[in-house]
């Protein structure tokens, strides 16, 4: 999206199912044809709103996994078995269905290609998704910034996007990946098996002399402790970004 | 019932809200806290989503703009932001 772009408000667009793709056990890709979308910047979101056959209406946000380039746009669903609006995209959609959606929203938990730092991506569960974004963008570039992923997910079946980001970090010497399974891990598995903490986040991510730009996105808990031990580190709060998505396991706004 | 902590979002999650109301991006644009004079973007402070929804300064935990939506109209309290910095693109 164009940063010269008027400003304008943002319009409820009808958007078309072209493919879905599983992407583990709780967690779909919908591949949709949006006309007219606008364009986006890595790292935004959209709303989506469903309307019941008796007009209720419920609306959420989720973030966007495709590369601003794409030519279409994907957005990966959890589902949350307690939830409104995630079972219905993360199950019964099917190409060819409609529904409406508005975007792209946010300018704050962006990422853009010209902004020079080392990137530092932490993620926690489903909040690889915006973080997918970047890579995807950043694999596209020719200087990219080096860049760093902290992937938390409770067990291998979890990862979401796990061939893909494999493939980016083996054709990329500037891209580092760490995972940590904080449920469940393979039995040759020798990598993190814990939650997130200080040790390994001056481990995992760029030291402060190096000033990483740091994205961190997940469950509540997750982000709250992450950025906290960021900041003790040393980590100036204002290179720090959050998106905190609820309750883990039932991120209740989802 | 969900404890407090679990309800606490980033501004972010509210700029699809802000953007009903206002043209512009402001979740990029610093605001001022009238409370503690502290700044920070809309877009990094506390949101909290109950029946409305309320940002709340994350220095001093002062309320810094609710927003209720009712089926026809929606209310908006600018209670505690001395200023909006928007950039212009």
């Amino acid at each position: 999206m164009p940063s010269s772009a008027p400003a304008r408000r943002i319009e409820w667009r009808a958007a078309r199912v072209i493919e879905t793709r599983d992407e583990t056990p709780h967690a779909r890709t919908l591949v949709l044809d949006v006309p007219e979308w606008p364009g986006h910047h890595a790292g935004q979101h959209v709303d989506v709103r469903l309307t019941a056959e008796d007009g209720y209406q419920a609306e959420r946000s989720y973030s966007i996994a495709s590369a601003p380039s794409s030519r279409y746009l994907e957005l990966t669903i959890e589902r949350l078995d307690d939830g409104e609006v995630s079972p219905y995209l993360a199950d019964v959609v099917q190409p060819g269905d409609v529904f409406e959606l508005r975007g792209p929203i946010g300018g704050y938990f962006i990422w853009l290609p010209q902004l020079r730092r080392p990137l530092a991506l932490i993620a926690g569960g489903s909040g690889i998704v915006p973080l997918m974004a970047m890579l995807r963008l950043r694999a596209m570039l020719d200087d990219a910034p080096s860049a760093h992923l902290l992937y938390s997910v409770r067990s291998p079946e979890d990862v979401i996007y796990g061939a893909e980001i494999e493939r980016l970090a083996a054709s990329d010497a500037r891209l580092s990946v760490a995972c940590t399974f904080t449920r469940r891990h393979a039995p040759d598995w020798n990598g993190y098996t814990r939650r997130i903490d200080r040790m390994m986040l001056e481990e995992a991510i760029p030291a402060l002399g190096e000033s990483p730009l740091i994205y961190v996105c997940g469950p509540t808990s997750m982000v709250e402790l992450a950025a906290t031990e960021l900041v003790a580190i040393g980590h100036p709060p204002a290179a720090i970004r959050t998106e905190r998505f609820g309750p883990s396991g039932t991120n209740g706004n989802r | 019932m969900r404890a407090m902590e679990e309800l606490l979002l980033d501004g972010n999650a509210a700029a699809g809200l802000l953007a009903q109301i206002f043209v512009p991006d402001v979740t990029s644009a610093l605001a001022r806290c009238v409370h503690c004079q502290a700044s920070a973007a809309l877009g990094a402070v506390a949101l909290y989503q109950g029946a409305g929804s309320v940002l709340r300064c994350r220095n001093c935990e002062g309320v810094l703009l609710r927003v209720v939506s009712a089926p026809d109209r929606t209310y908006i309290e600018l209670t505690g932001i001395r200023c909006l910095e928007l950039p212009l693109a």
